[in-house]
């Protein structure tokens, strides 16, 4: 795979976050959580971002998803910036381009597994929604488990739920937050062969934040973190 | 969007808060669809098509025999006629005699409406075209039963003998209990001149009834108008029943504003359920914007949602409504009309408003908070809480709640009054609740593990004990007023009453019959009594200014004038009477008042007339004027039950004048048969036996209570949703705990314990609350509005925080059972 000859489907450049914060001083200091990141993934790339806790990883997730505004600095998603969209349009471009996967799943809990994975393909107006979300469950191995509400779910299958509603409108990006994070590690170890799999099938671009050392390393390439900077890419 | 509304919703419901949001939305149209049901029913058998409420579609009136030249003018405008008179007269059956409404009806009554009978009482009963045939009356089953008689049995009405063929089932011109005070004999108009009871000084009223076509009625009518002496009345199908009316008016308004105070509490439970919902759906918003959802698509997400739960809540609530209604016609139906139409479908739009009005202002302002739920939560719990709810967020649900009151109270005064009451009951139930949680703070923690922690929950969510605490007392202040402080005040009137107050009263004695009754009160061993004399008179002027019910406001004033009332004459002042302003009549050595022209005027009536000392009274006594001026005003002791009268003058002014005489005297019942015998010697008196008269009031009050007290359950009801509404709202908060708890070894009976004596203080004070507001309002009724003097019932101390206690106890043990039962991995897992 040629990937320095596709078009970037990410591309950050001198982003900053910081947050206000009351310093021992009693001044009132700034808490820089990240600083001047800049980067670009490529369509198809894996990418990890790793780092100890408190290293700015989920904020920084959460700056290249849109759902947070960074202090300087830009986010191109698909050529597109994010901080020149409004809070609509930003939401319905995660509708068409991205997919997201949680360490904590974010099942919405009254829904059974099928009408989980309907939901973003009911919010981008699918007519087909409850075919597709059966197809894509049964892909992940859930097909005899569609009417289980989250809480009759063990974690690693609620977590494959989420994946199926991650990929199921065919997303250009999947973002994933310690997807192992709330697992075992055997059942990590499924998920995360899950998550590559339909990776390579469908195309996607994925970048997921972990600490686990493992599951970065079968990365295309890793991203680390240090105190709000990239101190390395490998 | 809305299909996604519509399984959001049916997934919901799983999860506990949307069931208490649709018991609170069912409570609130129940009560108010259950009240509007029944007066819908009512008003439309006032109004019903056809005046079967007149028998006719015109009806006159008059307190004495018809002028001829009425029906000639009806009939040459082609109209339909028949003719009724009704009095109340004794009838008897052998030895025993009873008080009856008597309606002598002429060929063609009812020309309107369906006249009913059924061979026994309570059998089938079938129309009939007519009055009874000569010889024949119809009766009520009260009359049979009264006198011991059956179908087929003789009747005495005055001195003819009819035999009973049949019992009168429906009679479409008889109001309902609480105008009538006997039962209705329905007899032949050509039977009365041989009963000997239409005589001078009789109270009868003469009827002419028209039918015809609605024009030839309303020219009738037109020509008519102006054409009304004294004591004649015009009633078309619109104005039929005025007593009934505005009873009915007062019955609308009171159990309104009843079931207005059960949807402000519903609504406060709306709030807390919602806020719940809210709070709950806080990770999913989140979640459906990280997955693209705009604002707008959330917004009309919610919106369904709660239209939909609105538009389910208003459907279902308003056929609880209509079953509910069932039990307000059986209780208070009677008291109006003898029979009810079915009800209209109208108060379901009513019920469906206060559905979605409750979901929109007290629902929405929480839920709509999701809309702006920041999408960084799926990432960080901590971020975008519920901000806390603002009495200005909830400003159109107030005002929405305003627009209710005001609408059922009919009128801006009382409206503003209303919501004053309400707002100041709040203020003063919030002042108290808030008052006794403080105290529970400051209580001494002793005692056992189980208890200190139920109290320190109490006091740990301050606002929620509250708002319990309120809504509980309220249900329970309403309970223990109409259960306990009702009786206190009956039985405080009836104690102030002398034993041996008059329980007879005996009218319609004649001038020539007079010495042969006293008579036969010495002969018979009957108490001594007083005989006064009554002289029927119509007030004409005042001042020489032509007085008309046109002239008056008042409902009261204007019947007042339109009647003839009863004059009477007297040397001495009685003694339950006081003089308030001016002077009694002087009487000489010999008996006599030498200054004959002047009255003396029961203060009350004088108020209501705008009479004033010094006035001149003109008055029409059979057709002559007597004009004196008042020298004096006097207090009436009304409920004596002595004989007493509005207007009094010295012998020489009045006793020239036609009168029959009245007595009053007390009876030991179980003489009661002795006056049966009088009847049967002067078959023209009338013998009205107060006791019997109160026992029907009671029943009336006893009728009315339960009414009010049924529509104050569901004030209860609203109590209990607030309760489990709030207990909802803590309830994931106490599963956590309680599963720590747990899993760090507590027994599950001190959890129950522990539980327990939470709900049980919380209703124990709300029971403390509501007896004290229940003795301050049960001391200002007998006080101020009674003038009865009040002794606190030592029951309401000890019954109020019983019964709230042993309720809230219960209805909180059932509402957290979960807390304790479900296993703690379960409630630890899903964190």
């Amino acid at each position: 795979m040629s990937e320095s000859l596709s078009e970037p489907v990410l591309k950050v450049e001198g982003l900053g976050k910081a947050v206000p914060s009351l310093s021992a001083g009693g001044g009132d200091g700034e808490l820089v959580i990240l600083a001047d990141i800049s980067l670009s993934i490529a369509a198809g790339e894996s990418v990890a971002i790793t780092g100890p806790s408190g290293s700015g990883k989920s904020t920084l997730l959460g700056l290249l998803a849109g759902l947070d505004d960074p202090c300087q600095g830009r986010v191109l998603l698909g050529g597109v910036d994010l901080g020149a969209l409004g809070e609509d349009d930003r939401a319905s471009l995660r509708a068409e381009k991205l997919g997201f996967v949680f360490q904590s799943f974010q099942l919405l809990p009254m829904l059974t597994a099928l009408e989980n994975v309907m939901l973003p393909l009911e919010l981008a107006g699918r007519g087909d929604a409850r075919r597709r979300a059966a197809e894509v469950l049964a892909r992940v191995g859930l097909g005899e488990r569609l009417q289980h509400t989250p809480l009759q779910l063990s974690g690693g299958e609620q977590q494959r739920v989420a994946i199926a509603r991650a990929f199921a409108v065919g997303p250009s990006l999947l973002l994933a937050d310690e997807p192992t994070g709330n697992l075992d590690p055997h059942t990590g170890e499924r998920v995360i062969q899950l998550l590559f799999d339909l990776n390579r099938e469908q195309g996607t671009t994925l970048v997921l934040v972990t600490h686990d050392r493992e599951l970065a390393a079968r990365c295309g390439r890793v991203l680390s973190l240090r105190d709000g900077r990239l101190v390395a890419a490998a | 969007m809305m299909r996604l509304a519509l399984r959001l919703l049916r997934r919901d419901w799983r999860s506990g808060e949307l069931r208490v949001l649709l018991a609170a939305l069912l409570i609130a149209v129940t009560c108010v669809t259950a009240v509007a049901f029944f007066t819908d029913r009512i008003g439309q058998a006032l109004g019903r098509q056809a005046g079967e409420l007149l028998g006719a579609d015109l009806r006159l009136l008059a307190d004495h025999p018809l002028p001829p030249a009425w029906r000639a003018r009806a009939a040459a405008l082609g109209l339909r006629d028949a003719e009724f008179r009704a009095f109340r007269s004794m009838v008897m059956a052998g030895e025993a005699a009873r008080l009856a409404e008597i309606k002598a009806a002429g060929p063609g009554y009812p020309l309107r409406g369906r006249l009913l009978t059924a061979p026994a009482p309570f059998a089938a009963s079938r129309e009939r075209a007519g009055p009874p045939p000569r010889g024949e009356a119809w009766v009520e089953p009260l009359l049979l039963q009264q006198l011991g008689l059956a179908v087929g049995d003789d009747i005495a009405v005055g001195e003819v003998s009819l035999r009973i063929g049949a019992v009168l089932s429906g009679e479409p011109d008889r109001s309902g209990a609480m105008f009538s005070i006997a039962p209705r004999l329905l007899m032949n108009l050509a039977d009365l001149p041989a009963s000997g009871l239409e005589q001078e000084g009789s109270r009868m009223q003469y009827a002419l009834l028209l039918a015809g076509p609605a024009e030839a009625v309303a020219r009738f009518r037109a020509a008519m108008r102006d054409r009304l002496g004294a004591g004649e009345r015009m009633e078309g199908v619109r104005d039929a029943r005025p007593e009934v009316r505005s009873a009915l008016q007062r019955a609308q308004r009171f159990l309104g504003l009843a079931a207005v105070v059960g949807v402000v509490l519903a609504c406060v439970a709306i709030a807390m359920a919602a806020r719940r919902f809210a709070r709950r759906h806080l990770d999913s918003c989140a979640v459906l914007r990280c997955l693209g959802a705009r604002q707008g698509q959330i917004n009309r997400l919610f919106l369904w949602q709660l239209s939909l739960l609105g538009l389910l809540a208003g459907a279902i609530g308003s056929l609880l409504g209509f079953a509910a209604q069932g039990v307000l016609a059986a209780l208070l139906g009677p008291l109006f009309v003898v029979s009810l139409p079915p009800a209209s479908p109208m108060p379901a739009l009513m019920g469906l408003a206060v559905a979605l009005g409750g979901l929109l202002g007290f629902a929405l302002p929480p839920v709509m908070q999701l809309k702006s739920v920041p999408t960084l939560r799926v990432l960080r719990r901590e971020l975008g809480g519920l901000r806390p709810a603002s009495a200005g967020s909830y400003l159109l649900g107030l005002a929405a709640l305003a627009a209710l009151v005001a609408w059922q109270a009919g009128d801006m005064p009382l409206a503003l009054s209303m919501i004053a009451g309400i707002a100041a009951t709040a203020l003063v139930l919030w002042l108290g609740a808030t008052l006794l949680v403080r105290l529970l703070r400051r209580l001494p923690r002793r005692g056992q593990v189980a208890w200190r922690f139920g109290l320190a929950n109490l006091s740990r969510r301050p606002a929620a004990s509250v708002a319990q605490v309120m809504a509980f007392g309220l249900g329970l202040m309403v309970l223990l007023l109409l259960g306990v402080v009702r009786d206190d005040l009956l039985d405080a009137w009836a104690g102030r009453l002398p034993a041996d107050a008059p329980n007879r009263f005996v009218i319609n004695i004649q001038p020539d019959q007079l010495a042969g009754v006293q008579a036969f009160f010495r002969d018979t061993g009957l108490p001594e009594a007083e005989f006064h004399p009554m002289v029927r008179a119509r007030l004409v002027a005042i001042e020489g200014k032509p007085v008309s019910a046109a002239g008056y406001r008042d409902e009261r004033a204007q019947n007042l004038v339109e009647r003839e009332f009863n004059l009477s004459w007297a040397t001495q002042l009685q003694i339950d009477n006081k003089i308030v302003a001016g002077r009694w009549w002087q009487v000489d050595a010999q008996g006599q008042v030498a200054d004959a022209a002047q009255f003396s005027v029961e203060e009350g009536i004088a108020r209501t007339l705008g009479i004033g000392l010094g006035d001149r009274l003109s008055y029409d006594i059979a057709g002559q004027t007597v004009t004196a001026p008042v020298t004096s005003l006097r207090s009436v002791q009304w409920d004596s039950f002595r004989a007493n009268f509005f207007v009094l003058s010295p012998p020489g002014l009045l006793q020239d004048y036609p009168a029959s005489y009245i007595t009053s005297f007390f009876l030991d019942p179980q003489r009661a048969a002795r006056l049966d015998a009088l009847v049967k010697r002067f078959p023209n008196l009338t013998v009205i036996d107060v006791s019997a008269l109160m026992n029907q009031i009671r029943g009336i009050i006893e009728r009315v209570v339960l009414a009010v007290e049924y529509v104050f359950l569901f004030t209860l009801a609203a109590g209990l949703t607030v309760l489990y509404a709030a207990i909802q709202s803590s309830l994931d908060e106490r599963l956590r705990e309680n599963a720590v708890l747990r899993a760090l070894g507590t027994r599950r009976s001190r959890l129950w314990q522990s539980l327990a004596s939470e709900f049980v203080t919380l209703g124990a004070l709300a029971g403390l609350l509501a007896a004290a507001l229940a003795s301050v309002l049960g001391y200002v009724l007998s006080t101020q509005v009674l003038e009865l003097e009040y002794t606190v019932n030592f029951w309401l101390w000890l019954l109020g925080p019983l019964l709230g206690g042993l309720g809230v106890g219960l209805a909180g043990l059932l509402g957290t059972r979960r807390v304790v039962s479900s296993p703690p991995l379960v409630v630890l897992r899903q964190g």
